[in-house]
């Protein structure tokens, strides 16, 4: 099963190779990891998304704790969260054909970001399988260039995973 | 108070009360060893090698209980450090290491004895810094010795620029430390406690399995009191050895591949395994699915990475292991199980262990001879191999910590350099190291440091002309094709120790070992003992590859 896990890490030099060489070296397998900076300059989130059993999350939640610049690690998987991703995609496009794409783009609540004499660079946020939709519409059309940023997420109402935050909402 | 920040890393070590460093200077470390030599608080051990460094601080450290402190300077000195590092990591030993670094103009630029030391050692310390603002220096100390003797200790790396070292700071060393990401948890689950007492009183076949944890927690008592009022039998990992006094009716000696098969036969027909700071390692389960098979687990560890990772646990209570089993205690009542203990008495009749006597001048003898002789007085330190094995079946430690091996790691090279550190530890007790032909040289080069600093280390070297452990290994499980595993040539260790200076002896039966050991052991003077053992003996039991502990197998 796929969990997402909302990480809260010290600020320092070093952590995200901290945290990506726990990963590898223990043989836990990330989905996607993204990180940046929170409400607080000196706390990070990242937010990773990690597949594995019971036993494996319990592994990996216990050694991430392990690392001293991390703060607070919380499974958000079973509870309500928004999550989103933001993708480019660059895609083949002579300048006849603009008018299929943004109209394929309309339909995602894409945007047009830029415009190359033969090719269109899309923007589209949304959760993981609208971008795949998303992109396996464009598909057809011959993708040059794709990058995706990884999922982020947020409990949703009043719950908050941040540093004073309470994910149980007493 | 303004100070270089080199002057006030002395400072911070002075204020921690670190009374020795274990080192080896070089470039990128100059001005730190300057401000070391104005202060002249501290001594400083000068090795040979800086592998010799950081196992001497980790001996240090075991055989004291303090926080071992290591230098060395930047590149290759810090890449020397490795070994150890890793090998103290793996025995959960309290260190801080600093490490000299080239400039920070310089840092990544593949600078002459450049090495990125914290990236390396990242997957072994507990911790690490690279400092790279001179006022966060005190903080980082304070922060570094608090991580590393804390909770489950471990070493922790400091990498020091030369330039940041110079830079001049306003002195001030933090009261408290503020980490938000690291809160050991001391104290045990109450209501987990509760359920544990009640299944020891429940249990009919209990066994203690205790690990390096209780020695690191100061557990020794409650441990045998547990022992003593559940009427429950004590087995030790190989880290846990000496926590438990091997002359006493409950002790099971070693469980594991070389275990006793009275311990591992316990385990295995157990009702209830009680687990106290020990983390289940392949040499003690052996195949994981019939280690234990029928019992209910309970696990007492402070680091709770450890618990559920290699087994199911009923029980699971993180927690300091002393003040763990003070809880416990509080909830039982004496117990006496004369079926099970009487189970294991006949166990113990039926599986002794021993070796065979055929004339031949046998290593477990050497063994048993010293620890008669010294009545399990001795600290031992240990190489790694069969001679450590055989150390660990037939010497009866009696106090908590004078076993010093390097259990996780099993890095061969450990045994010298850790007598060295142990003996500096402790001036006034005899320490003895038992080591192999092969081990001893790999870090023989610390002889040197044993005489400069006129440390009186027993040293006896089970010679076998080769690699013994991995002889047998061969002989097992390669059909008998040795390979790499006998020497050609080996040094007569007796005239090695005249090029030193010392007193070396060359014996090739018990009887004269029996003459000379009296006088050796109360002299005065580092000595080498080159025992000329027979090489073809085997550890024995032995758990062969991928079964239960109950199918161990002499050879």
């Amino acid at each position: 099963m796929r969990h997402t896990l909302a990480v809260l890490v010290e600020n320092n030099p070093g952590v995200l190779a901290r945290v990506a060489g726990l990963f590898s070296r223990r043989g836990f397998n990330i989905d996607s990891l993204a990180v940046g900076r929170t409400e607080r300059p000196d706390v990070s989130r990242m937010t990773i998304v990690v597949e594995g059993d019971d036993r494996v999350l319990e592994q990996v939640t216990k050694q991430l704790h392990k690392l001293v610049d991390v703060i607070k690690i919380n499974d958000i998987t079973p509870d309500e969260y928004v999550d989103r991703e933001l993708v480019l995609i660059k895609v083949n496009c002579e300048p006849a054909r603009r008018g299929e794409i943004m109209q394929v783009a309309d339909v995602f609540r894409a945007r047009i970001v830029d415009l190359g004499r033969k090719t269109v660079t899309v923007e589209c946020t949304g959760n993981e399988g609208k971008i795949n939709a998303f992109e396996e519409s464009l598909r057809p059309y011959g993708i040059k260039e794709l990058v995706r940023t990884g999922k982020i997420a947020m409990l949703r109402g009043n719950r908050s995973t941040s540093l004073d935050g309470k994910k149980d909402d007493e | 108070m303004q100070m270089t920040a080199a002057q006030a890393l002395i400072r911070c070590l002075e204020l921690e009360g670190v009374e020795v460093i274990f080192g080896y200077p070089g470039g990128a470390i100059l001005p730190v060893y300057d401000a070391l030599c104005q202060s002249g608080n501290i001594k400083h051990v000068l090795v040979r090698h800086e592998q010799g460094a950081v196992h001497a601080a980790d001996a240090y450290a075991r055989a004291t209980g303090r926080v071992g402190v290591v230098m060395a300077t930047s590149g290759p000195g810090a890449t020397n450090l490795v070994t150890g590092i890793a090998n103290a990591y793996m025995d959960s030993i309290p260190l801080v290491l600093v490490t000299g670094q080239v400039p920070t103009s310089q840092v990544g630029t593949d600078a002459f004895q450049e090495v990125d030391i914290t990236g390396i050692t990242m997957p072994i310390t507990k911790h690490n810094y690279l400092v790279k603002d001179a006022k966060r220096l005190p903080a980082i100390i304070k922060n570094a010795f608090h991580i590393a003797s804390t909770g489950r200790p471990g070493p922790v790396l400091v990498d020091l620029p030369k330039d940041v070292a110079a830079e001049t700071i306003d002195f001030d060393y933090p009261k408290t430390v503020k980490l938000r990401g690291y809160k050991p948890t001391y104290s045990g689950h109450r209501t987990k406690i509760l359920e544990a007492a009640d299944l020891m009183m429940k249990a009919e076949r209990p066994v203690i399995y205790a690990g390096g944890g209780i020695l690191n927690s100061g557990a020794t008592a409650e441990l045998m009191d547990l022992a003593e009022v559940l009427s429950a039998p004590v087995t030790n990992t190989f880290m846990g050895l000496s926590g438990f006094p091997g002359d006493h009716p409950l002790f099971l000696g070693m469980l594991g591949l070389h275990g006793t098969r009275y311990a591992n036969l316990a385990v295995t027909h157990c009702d209830l395994l009680i687990a106290l700071g020990a983390r289940f390692d392949d040499r003690v389960t052996g195949k994981i699915s019939s280690f234990a098979p029928g019992a209910t687990v309970i696990h007492v560890d402070i680091d709770p990475a450890e618990i559920g990772k290699n087994v199911r646990v009923h029980v699971p209570i993180v927690g300091d292991v002393r003040q763990v089993l003070r809880g416990i205690l509080a909830h039982l009542k004496k117990k006496d199980r004369s079926g099970w203990l009487e189970q294991i008495r006949q166990w113990k009749e039926q599986y002794p262990l021993t070796y065979v006597r055929d004339g031949r001048f046998k290593p477990q003898a050497v063994i048993e001879k010293l620890s008669r002789h010294t009545r399990g007085e001795a600290v031992v330190a240990t190489d790694v191999g069969q001679h450590q094995m055989w150390v660990a079946q037939f010497f009866r430690f009696k106090h908590p910590g004078t076993l010093i091996s390097s259990g996780g790691l099993g890095a061969m090279g450990f045994g010298l350099p850790a007598a060295v550190g142990a003996q500096i530890g402790l001036p006034d007790r005899l320490v003895i190291l038992v080591t192999g032909d092969g081990s001893l040289q790999m870090t023989m080069q610390e002889l040197a440091t044993a005489v400069d600093q006129k440390l009186p280390i027993k040293i006896f070297v089970l010679n076998n002309s080769g690699l013994g452990m991995v002889r047998q290994l061969q002989e097992l499980y390669c059909d008998r094709r040795y390979m790499a595993t006998r020497f050609k040539f080996v040094p007569d260790f007796a005239l090695l120790a005249k090029a030193y200076g010392l007193a070396g002896h060359t014996v090739k039966s018990e009887e004269e070992l029996d003459r000379l050991l009296p006088g050796v052991l109360s002299s005065p003077e580092t000595v080498i003992v080159n025992c000329l053992v027979d090489p073809e003996e085997n550890v024995s039991p032995i758990v062969p590859a991928g079964h239960g502990i109950d199918q161990a197998i002499d050879c």
